[in-house]
């Protein structure tokens, strides 16, 4: 709420930053948070359907499910969890830097967080081209092997419900990934301003809230990864 | 959300940073064991706090003087919960008559 | 209070301020922007109107003998989806809500002026990209889209449909950000949140279901698009998926879904409702709350859609009984709206006879909501007429008739013109009794055991009287929403000038100029009075004139 003893149309010191139907810059920061984190929640919303989906029929079929899941890397996917978790950090530094006027910083931390980005994209190439080199890919073309299922003698996992479990693993991480691409987009932007000098301890409200994005879509892979992973990953 | 107290938060970072990486190593681990059902209780716990660590200190929920941000996330998350709780009412009791 | 008539038009205002298509086309002004959205979401209800026409005519003989079965499947699709989509969703939110928020809340536009405009040419987009699907084959598949139909076995444009309601969802979307942060942000000083009008409180609690429900149908549809385009089989029961699970996806937003629908509009009737009783509205507490509690309930009782559907019977128990539960915040409402109408000082201008229509309508469609809650009742008139008519009490008996009652209402306020008071009653007259012969004898016909979506009933021939009867009430119904657009559209250059508050009511919106300046206010306001406050603005030692002589167009 702005000051009530605010009366006048535009603020006293007449901040470039300030837009005009705002009454003062507190309340320009605090209506782009707010924005931002009720966006966040409208993806927590979007993803949802996935988990649905996916508690689903994990549920229904846990055993293909855990057969399917054994054929991701776990190495790659904890590697890009680690990959993402630093990209986090140089998240919060390039905010700190923006916060105390420390620009090669702010600029370093913005450019490692993209370069980190890169990596995670890469390295999700190299799964998606494992699984499609495997015939994991859903589709005319998909074909995996009934393995037993460990525990059930006589019981062997159903290739269907195995291509199931795929698509929901193409569709979530590919989603992310989308997620990640527009991340890297919007730190690109972020790069560009920083370079610029556009930013300064008063206003640098893009940063933080570009910062809650990526942190964001990280928070999604920290789910991801054990659920996609790890279903079934004990001898 | 430019005010904050006059100690750096740096060292707050770094540990929150190793601590999410604990985590992840944790888990990797913890997938290993054989705990039955509880396998995917422990994996999303540890995602949960994870997930909350970095809510809190990377997002800046924790000191912020912001209720509504709070309300904000713990409505979105009461409303992911009530699609996933509501919609298994129908499938957790599919087989009982 | 009412001021004096005024000059003809020399003041500068948001309208005449800036000329040419793209001051129009790259406004961030929130009240232009609703204009933009009042042309575009009229052409769109012209078209979803189309459609009813095509169904309605078909339904006049037994035989299907206007068009073939495939064309009336279609037909019936886009009837619901442009409808629904694109024109019942954004309609009150995106122009009347655009308009008014701001202005209520003494603020000088919204908190994001440029995604309000993004949101616009996202519709736009949306539309076009739907208007070209109904032009090169159409969807079959019901808006409903249900699986595995729309993923496996419809030959239709089910890809393009649902990536065009994707983007209007969008669109949706940020139109309920920028309402949340805005009434969180941006309220003049001494606007605390009980002094607001309950149009705001109406608007939040439309965003928060907005905000909440549209991105399950974004990922449901993305969900169909995937199976279909890339064979991403999350509902193909021949990999044992459960095309029930898309079900229970595309419920939990459409249910609540339709309360975007109605809750505006009810913001609109308590408005009008207090206005021409010329008291404040009876239990606002109530009244606000039961908004806030329409939104989160009516995320509880989607799988009522789903009786029939195959779900476990316990899971229809559940939800059964939170249907029962959703409608006592709509029932609070009926009661307080009723209650502000005892002993007040009713007059009868247009905006008043829709909110009467809404009343009644409203009421008897919320009614038959509950008898479709009890599932014994549900497994027979469900997939029926009896069905058609509830949602079409509601939606155009409540939402459409709160819409033209507050297209009314603020019209003065939106073009600084009067209507013609009399063609408006008459209009509002035709549109109750068409709207009645249209959807009543459907309750009849759903109960008798009329499927819904068929487009041949010649093994019940005995139907015919009352399709006919529906039909012509549908032309009826027709020429009552003609008449407001061809006097509002006069109204622009003939119309009489209107005064700041030609309705002598209140709120922040009605002490700035018809139509207003650019920025809304000369001056910021400071709030020092309550929401209502008709006893102040009718007391007698106003000079100005008693609230009887109200100027209005006569």
């Amino acid at each position: 709420m702005p000051d009530s003893s605010a009366t006048g149309l535009h603020a006293e010191a007449h901040d470039p930053a300030l837009l005009h139907h705002f009454a003062e810059p507190q309340q320009q920061r605090d209506a782009a948070s707010l924005g931002m984190w009720v966006f966040l929640a409208t993806e927590v919303m979007f993803f949802g359907g996935l988990f649905l989906a996916y508690l689903v029929y994990r549920l229904k079929y846990f055993g293909d499910f855990g057969a399917a899941s054994k054929t991701l890397d776990v190495r790659l996917g904890a590697t890009n969890t680690a990959v993402l978790i630093c990209s986090s950090l140089t998240v919060v530094l390039a905010v700190w830097a923006a916060q105390t006027a420390r620009r090669t910083l702010l600029i370093g931390s913005l450019g490692l967080t993209m370069i980190l980005g890169l990596v995670f994209l890469g390295i999700k190439g190299v799964e998606y081209n494992d699984k499609f080199v495997e015939h994991h890919v859903p589709g005319a073309s998909f074909s995996f092997e009934k393995v037993p299922i460990p525990g059930h003698p006589r019981q062997y996992s159903d290739p269907r419900h195995a291509q199931l479990f795929f698509s929901l693993y193409f569709v979530m991480t590919g989603l992310h990934a989308l997620h990640m691409i527009i991340g890297l987009g919007i730190f690109l932007w972020l790069l560009t301003m920083a370079w610029k000098g556009r930013f300064t301890p008063e206003w640098h409200t893009p940063v933080e809230i570009g910062g809650l994005y990526w942190h964001f879509v990280d928070i999604i892979w920290i789910y991801l990864f054990p659920l996609l992973y790890l279903i079934d990953r004990h001898p | 959300m430019s005010e904050h107290s006059k100690s750096s938060p740096l060292p707050t970072y770094f540990v929150v940073f190793l601590a999410l990486l604990v985590g992840t190593a944790l888990t990797v681990y913890a997938s290993g064991l054989d705990l039955a059902r509880f396998n995917a209780a422990v994996a999303l716990t540890i995602a949960s706090i994870k997930a909350t660590l970095v809510a809190l200190f990377f997002m800046h929920i924790k000191g912020a003087s912001e209720k509504l941000t709070k309300l904000v996330v713990i409505g979105a998350l009461f409303f992911l919960l009530l699609l996933l709780g509501l919609t298994m009412t129908d499938y957790a009791t599919r087989l009982w008559s | 209070m009412p001021t004096p008539m005024p000059q003809p038009d020399g003041r500068e205002n948001y309208l005449n301020k800036h000329y040419g298509v793209w001051s129009w086309l790259l406004t961030t002004d929130h009240k232009r922007i609703a204009l933009l959205y009042l042309i575009s979401i009229t052409f769109f209800f012209f078209i979803g109107g189309f459609f009813a026409l095509l169904i309605r005519l078909e339904l006049l003989t037994p035989a299907g003998d206007l068009v073939q079965a495939d064309t009336y499947n279609k037909l019936f699709s886009m009837h619901g989806i442009v409808m629904i989509f694109f024109f019942l969703v954004p309609s009150i939110p995106a122009v009347l809500g655009n308009f008014l928020v701001p202005l209520m809340i003494g603020a000088k536009d919204l908190a994001f002026p440029r995604i309000n405009l993004l949101s616009w040419y996202l519709y736009i987009i949306g539309g076009a990209l739907m208007v070209h699907c109904m032009l090169t084959g159409g969807v079959d598949t019901g808006w409903t889209f249900y699986a595995p139909f729309s993923t496996n076995f419809s030959n239709t444009k089910v890809v393009e449909a649902g990536i065009a309601v994707f983007i209007a969802g969008f669109s949706s979307i940020l139109t309920g950000l920028n309402f949340v942060v805005t009434i969180h942000r941006m309220r003049a000083p001494g606007m605390t949140w009980s002094r607001l009008p309950l149009f705001i409180w109406a608007h939040y609690a439309t965003s928060i279901i907005q905000l909440l429900g549209t991105p399950v149908l974004a990922i449901t549809l993305t969900l169909v698009a995937a199976e279909r385009a890339l064979h991403l089989g999350i509902f193909d029961p021949k990999l044992g998926g459960d095309p029930i699970l898309f079900q229970h996806l595309f419920w939990f937003y459409s249910h609540p879904a339709v309360y975007i629908m109605i809750l505006p509009a009810m913001g609109v009737v308590t408005e009008i409702i207090a206005c021409f009783s010329r008291k404040r509205i009876f239990g606002y507490s109530f009244v606000a709350f039961s908004s806030i509690a329409i939104a989160v309930f009516g995320f509880l009782v989607w799988a009522h859609h789903m009786f029939v559907a195959g779900t476990s019977v316990y899971a229809a128990l559940v939800f059964s009984l939170l249907s029962y539960a959703v409608a006592v915040p709509s029932a609070i409402k009926v009661f307080n709206w009723t209650a502000t109408l005892y002993k007040g000082s009713i007059h009868y201008d247009a905006p008043m006879l829709y909110a009467f229509g809404f009343l009644g309508l409203f009421t008897i469609g919320g009614l038959t909501g509950l008898f479709l809650a009890a599932l014994g009742i549900d497994v027979h008139v469900t997939d029926t007429y009896f069905v058609v008519a509830h949602f079409h009490y509601i939606m155009v008996g409540g939402a459409v008739m709160g819409y033209l009652g507050g297209m009314h209402f603020w019209w003065p306020k939106i073009s600084g013109k009067l209507y013609p008071e009399g063609w408006a009653r008459l209009a509002a007259l035709i549109v109750f009794i068409g709207f009645n012969l249209t959807f009543f004898p459907q309750f009849l016909l759903g109960y008798l055991g009329m499927p819904r979506r068929y487009y041949d009933y010649s093994h019940m021939p005995e139907f015919q009287v009352l399709n006919v009867l529906s039909t012509a009430g549908a032309t009826v119904l027709g020429v009552g929403y003609l008449l407001p657009m061809i006097y509002f559209l006069w109204s622009m250059r003939y119309g009489k000038p209107a005064s700041d508050n030609p309705w002598n009511a209140a709120g922040l919106e009605w002490q700035t100029a018809s139509p207003p300046t650019t920025f809304n206010f000369e001056q910021e306001p400071v709030v020092t009075w309550e929401a209502y406050n008709y006893d102040e603005l009718d007391a007698p030692h106003n000079d100005a004139p008693h609230s009887e002589e109200v100027p209005v167009a006569r």
